[in-house]
């Protein structure tokens, strides 16, 4: 019986080791390969904008600054990028100010079915910058003398973003202990008042937050600014993009390249900048 | 400056919860006044609808000469301190304290000076350019309170002003807030739960339950003569004894024994009539033997308080216990037999609706 036993362990013990390599073997595997679809586009965008003949495999580049001054040359593309960021801030402080005062009342006042309402204009919002609305969209603005107006896209993408943002923010603003308003209301503060001087800056973190995706979404928006602006003069960066062609037909990939840095640059400072100077926080909840 | 008067004043609350019910109070001028009773019953309520936070069902108040029944709370002139301070977290001490004044658009250079002026008077010298979260539960409290002084109110509301402060802190606020508010003469209504927080602080006392008012005096009155039972056993830090008895002879009959007829209910008693005989544990004294007028029974429970022993009595042919207060040398083993001893001008007697007979 026990040499028995004493004969069976090690080959147990083999067993459970080539069980365990296989396993790691597995996991740093599929860890890789998830790894390789997250990095190799960002290899691309890094390598292939100083590369002298671009193509869409990640290869060392031959290096060059040529790619830049063809597109510095182009007359769009560096205009686009100050058009997006038209669309992106014009739209980020529409959605700051409205959304606070929607998110405040509604988290303040108390209307029936109020919870109903923030759920289906939720649910409505993926629709109305989507694909599925946009021909009723393009019809409005057009009744609207809105077309090619980059209001009327900032009016649309922002339409879009807010349910969003008042839902996050009305959970900032519940957060907010209701006796700090009370206080300022018995020394005379209006409810205008409150909001900035109390309310607001408390839910900083939640408005930052809120401010980076509500710039991001305008960002990477294509089809919203494709459809509605007609003068090149006025399209933003993503729909600009679009036009990047050589004679032959086919997409100009040193063009697109070196323009796909400059354009996620702006996106990545700002994630930076906003991260050091207030942190993102998704939740409200004050210490007192 | 202003005295403060409640007319018949009602909240009720949507489904019929009447939180104030028919308050008349009027609260003098410059006093220290204290509305006193167990948590729900409407002290904080009254409190705030006299702020203007809670819109009156019906009634009216009256701040000084002013009708402020309607008035927004801004325009009331009064200042609250919130139990939990409400101190704005991202706003250092110095802009805490002025922010009354940047509402009255007061000049920065002003509210910079008033900020020292009224935080210097509060011992809060050197702690300005903080912020709330880095100051303690006790200096937290004084930030409060200086901003509500620098508000120049009429009127200083306080809700509930010491139950965040730990034990030995709360005894220090305490003598701290007695003597600001005689300093400073203005006439505060402040919240309580705690009747030795209101007797040590108040000049008045209101005593409310569910709404209503039960008995509004002195701390003495109060103390000393209870409208009802419900005040009785609410104010005193060791409840007052209420011992069910019959009026027999010119005495009350409690179980087995018969103790003296209250002096202030002399001849107010009918014979027969069932009432409700009280006297609190340290105005009653224990004897080794038996004496007439005494309550007999064997001692129970015994609990040292420090500078006396509280012992809990079990008396003969009665379902009732009895408490006194004795000196600390008298500690008697458990089942002694003891006889409690009362003086008639210190026991009080109520009918059987619960309210006090005689003055």
């Amino acid at each position: 019986m026990t040499a028995e036993q004493r004969g069976a362990t090690p080959a147990r013990e083999g067993r459970n080791m080539l069980g365990h390599f296989l396993g790691l073997m597995g996991k740093t595997v599929f860890t890789a390969l998830v790894l390789a679809f997250f990095v190799i586009p960002v290899l691309w965008l890094v390598f292939a904008p100083f590369d002298a003949h671009p193509s869409l495999n990640v290869k060392l580049p031959e290096f060059t600054f040529n790619n830049f001054k063809v597109l510095l040359a182009n007359p769009n593309a560096i205009g686009s990028l100050g058009n997006s960021l038209i669309l992106a801030l014009g739209s980020m402080v529409l959605v700051l100010v409205l959304g606070s005062l929607a998110s405040y009342s509604l988290s303040r006042v108390r209307i029936p079915g109020r919870d109903v309402l923030l759920y289906t204009l939720l649910l409505l919002s993926s629709i109305i910058t989507g694909t599925a609305a946009m021909v009723p969209t393009f019809l409005l603005m057009v009744k609207l003398g809105l077309i090619d107006s980059q209001f009327g896209v900032i009016l649309v993408l922002s339409g879009g973003i807010l349910p969003t943002v008042i839902f996050i923010l009305k959970d900032f603003m519940d957060s907010t202990p209701k006796s700090y308003e009370e206080s300022a209301r018995l020394y005379g503060a209006r409810p205008l008042r409150i909001l900035w001087d109390v309310v607001i800056p408390l839910a900083r973190p939640g408005l930052a937050t809120i401010a980076v995706w509500a710039v991001v979404q305008v960002w990477g928006n294509f089809l919203v600014p494709y459809i509605l602006l007609r003068s090149p003069s006025k399209s933003p960066a993503a729909v600009v993009m679009y036009t990047f062609y050589t004679e032959g037909g086919q997409p100009n990939l040193a063009l697109i390249s070196a323009f796909s840095l400059l354009f996620s640059v702006p996106v990545i400072a700002m994630y930076f900048f906003v991260n050091r100077r207030y942190g993102f926080r998704f939740h409200g909840g004050i210490k007192s | 400056m202003a005295s403060i008067t409640t007319n018949s004043l009602v909240k009720e609350y949507p489904g019929g919860v009447r939180g104030v019910d028919e308050m008349d109070v009027t609260i003098n001028d410059g006093e220290f006044f204290a509305l006193l009773g167990p948590s729900g019953c409407g002290k904080t309520t009254l409190l705030r609808t006299i702020a203007g936070l809670e819109k009156s069902t019906s009634g009216s108040i009256r701040i000084g000469d002013r009708e402020v029944t309607n008035l927004e709370p801004g325009q009331r002139r009064v200042a609250m301190v919130f139990q939990d301070y409400a101190l704005f977290p991202h706003m250092s001490i110095a802009d805490n304290i002025s922010y009354p004044l940047k509402i009255q658009k007061v000049s920065k250079q002003e509210r910079r000076t008033s900020a020292e002026d009224v935080g210097g008077k509060l011992s809060l010298q050197g702690l300005l350019e903080r912020r709330p979260g880095q100051l303690s539960g006790g200096q937290q409290q004084r930030v409060a309170l200086a901003r509500a002084v620098s508000s120049r109110p009429d009127v200083f509301l306080f809700d509930e002003p010491l139950s965040n402060l730990d034990a030995r802190l709360r005894l220090e606020a305490r003598t701290f807030l007695k003597k600001l508010q005689l300093d400073l003469g203005v006439t505060t209504v402040f919240v309580t739960h705690d009747q030795a927080e209101a007797l040590a602080l108040a000049d008045r006392i209101a005593v409310m339950r569910s709404g209503k008012l039960q008995q509004l005096g002195t701390p003495r009155e109060v103390f000393q003569r209870p409208a009802n039972t419900f005040v009785a056993s609410f104010v005193g830090s060791t409840p007052m004894n209420l011992l069910e008895g019959t009026v027999r002879d010119g005495q009350v009959q409690i179980g087995n024994s018969a103790v003296p007829l209250p002096q202030s209910a002399a001849g107010l008693a009918g014979e027969g009539q069932t009432v409700t005989w009280g006297a609190r544990p340290e105005y009653l004294d224990v004897a080794t033997s038996t004496k007439a007028g005494s309550l007999a029974g064997s001692v129970t429970v015994s609990e040292n308080l420090g500078a006396a022993v509280l012992l809990t009595v079990q008396l003969d042919g009665h379902d009732q216990d009895v408490q006194v207060v004795v000196g600390e040398d008298f500690e008697p083993a458990i089942g002694t037999s003891v006889w409690v001893t009362s003086e008639p001008r210190r026991t009080l007697l109520f009918d059987s609706e619960g309210l006090r007979i005689g003055d």
